[in-house]
């Protein structure tokens, strides 16, 4: 496959979320807002890649036996670095995400990723795949951040975009959408448009 | 096919390396940390007194407003060699009350007036949950409070940390008519109108409230003393005045 294509499938037709349903626990979690969001896809995109490069690199010397404990120690480790680095420099961001930003460790898609193409593939083309399997992520997450900010709190990225003036003539804003039975329902409804512009991406009865 | 040996060296040298990198990272980004959560406790304290402040800022309006802070112990005197600020509340919890370094902080604003803000901690229902109380000089009112939270649930007990529920508790006492240590209570479904000791709990988020109840409670009763030394401070200014 070529370079660009590595890249621009996980973004539509192998999207991580809305096709593989991977990695939804966190993107119903973290998207209230979309300064998290983007840091929750920041984060998930380093991890995947590097752990993609770092495994494709060791992948000759890894014994098979204990390949899934090497997986998750790359994996653990990059995650605590990232962890670290948040707190160091965006800490509001980082305490917003709590827990999730350790939870990356269990997100399916980057042991999937390592287990599925970084195991078999050149370095190169794994770091690819790695940042577009954590891009496909992002897109979806800061999508639905991007409703569930604009909907459920008025404003987008911290900023209040709905004037005033529309609260004074009886505005109110959705207080389900920040709860996080709304998010499934946004992806839902973004695996709906999705699905419906891809036909082949519908199964066959 | 990998022998025992390779795979044993080989796990071996693998933590080892991860080990030392995450060491390095930890150490190199230490005081980055323990700075941020520095800003984050004075502008949590600044908060209770109404002070706005930014993360750049948090520092010079600190030293600008808290004019001293000091530790004190249950009899109410002071702790000389105890810094309020340093002073880690999960700690001094699990000690006997006694024992427990209490701090005080002493913040004067714009218009001049006085306050005492004192930091508590306590459990909700997912974690901890702290915050700061604003008192006026007198003690005879909360001029403010401000709470956190680590991880309650959001839109029920993580609303503590909003203004609408914190700004409840202005103008409310934690002594009542005989100067009697009272505390405020969280009632759940809304306190009766006036009852200067009783804020609204938050539907949904009884466990929350309940442990925000006790976490005032105790946090202050052991300050009972310090409150009597001030307010017989306060009164005997009053008779000298007259």
């Amino acid at each position: 496959m070529s370079a660009l294509k590595l890249l621009s499938t996980p973004l539509n037709k192998e999207n991580p979320i809305t096709i593989q349903v991977l990695g939804i626990c966190s993107a119903l979690a973290v998207t209230v807002q979309l300064k998290p969001a983007l840091v929750m896809a920041l984060s998930v995109t380093v991890v995947t890649a590097f752990s993609n490069l770092i495994i494709s690199l060791l992948r000759n010397t890894i014994p098979p036996r204990i390949r899934i404990i090497v997986q998750l120690v790359v994996i653990a480790a990059l995650v605590i670095i990232v962890d670290q680095v948040l707190k160091a420099y965006v800490y509001d961001v980082s305490k917003k995400l709590s827990v999730f930003v350790g939870l990356i460790i269990t997100n399916c898609i980057i042991m999937g990723r390592l287990e599925a193409f970084a195991m078999a593939k050149k370095p190169w083309p794994s770091f690819l795949d790695g940042l577009g399997n954590g891009i496909g992520y992002g897109l979806i997450l800061v999508i639905v951040a991007f409703f569930r900010e604009l909907l459920g709190s008025g404003s987008l990225y911290g900023y209040k975009l709905i004037p005033a003036s529309f609260y004074e003539m009886g505005y109110m804003d959705n207080g389900m959408m920040i709860l996080p039975p709304m998010a499934l329902i946004t992806i839902g409804a973004i695996i709906w448009i999705q699905r419906s512009k891809n036909p082949d991406l519908i199964e066959k009865q | 096919m990998f022998s025992n040996r390779y795979i044993i060296i080989y796990s071996a040298i693998m933590v080892l390396v991860v080990a030392a990198a995450l060491t390095v990272v930890a150490v190199q980004l230490r005081p980055a940390q323990q700075y941020n959560q520095r800003v984050e406790k004075m502008q949590s304290i600044l908060a209770s007194a109404h002070i706005e402040s930014t993360v750049k800022n948090a520092e010079d309006l600190y030293n600008k407003y808290i004019t001293t802070a000091f530790v004190i112990n249950e009899a109410g005197d002071k702790e000389a060699n105890a810094n309020a600020f340093e002073t880690d509340l999960s700690k001094e919890n699990s000690k006997a009350v006694a024992e427990r370094h209490l701090p005080v902080f002493v913040c004067i604003n714009d218009s001049g007036s006085l306050y005492y803000i004192l930091p508590m901690r306590g459990k909700g229902l997912w974690g901890p949950i702290w915050g700061y109380m604003a008192f006026s000089s007198d003690l005879k009112i909360i001029v403010g409070a401000m709470f956190d939270h680590k991880g309650e649930t959001p839109g029920l007990g993580a609303e503590i940390d909003t203004d609408k529920f914190e700004d409840q508790f202005i103008g409310k006492s934690i002594f009542n008519e005989q100067g009697e240590f009272v505390s405020v209570k969280v009632v759940k479904g809304g306190a009766p109108d006036g009852d200067t000791h009783a804020v609204d709990a938050i539907s949904g988020g009884t466990i929350t409230s309940k442990g925000l109840e006790d976490m005032i409670r105790d946090g202050l009763s052991p300050y009972q003393n310090f409150f009597q030394q001030i307010r017989d401070s306060v009164s005997s200014q009053n008779t000298s005045e007259e």
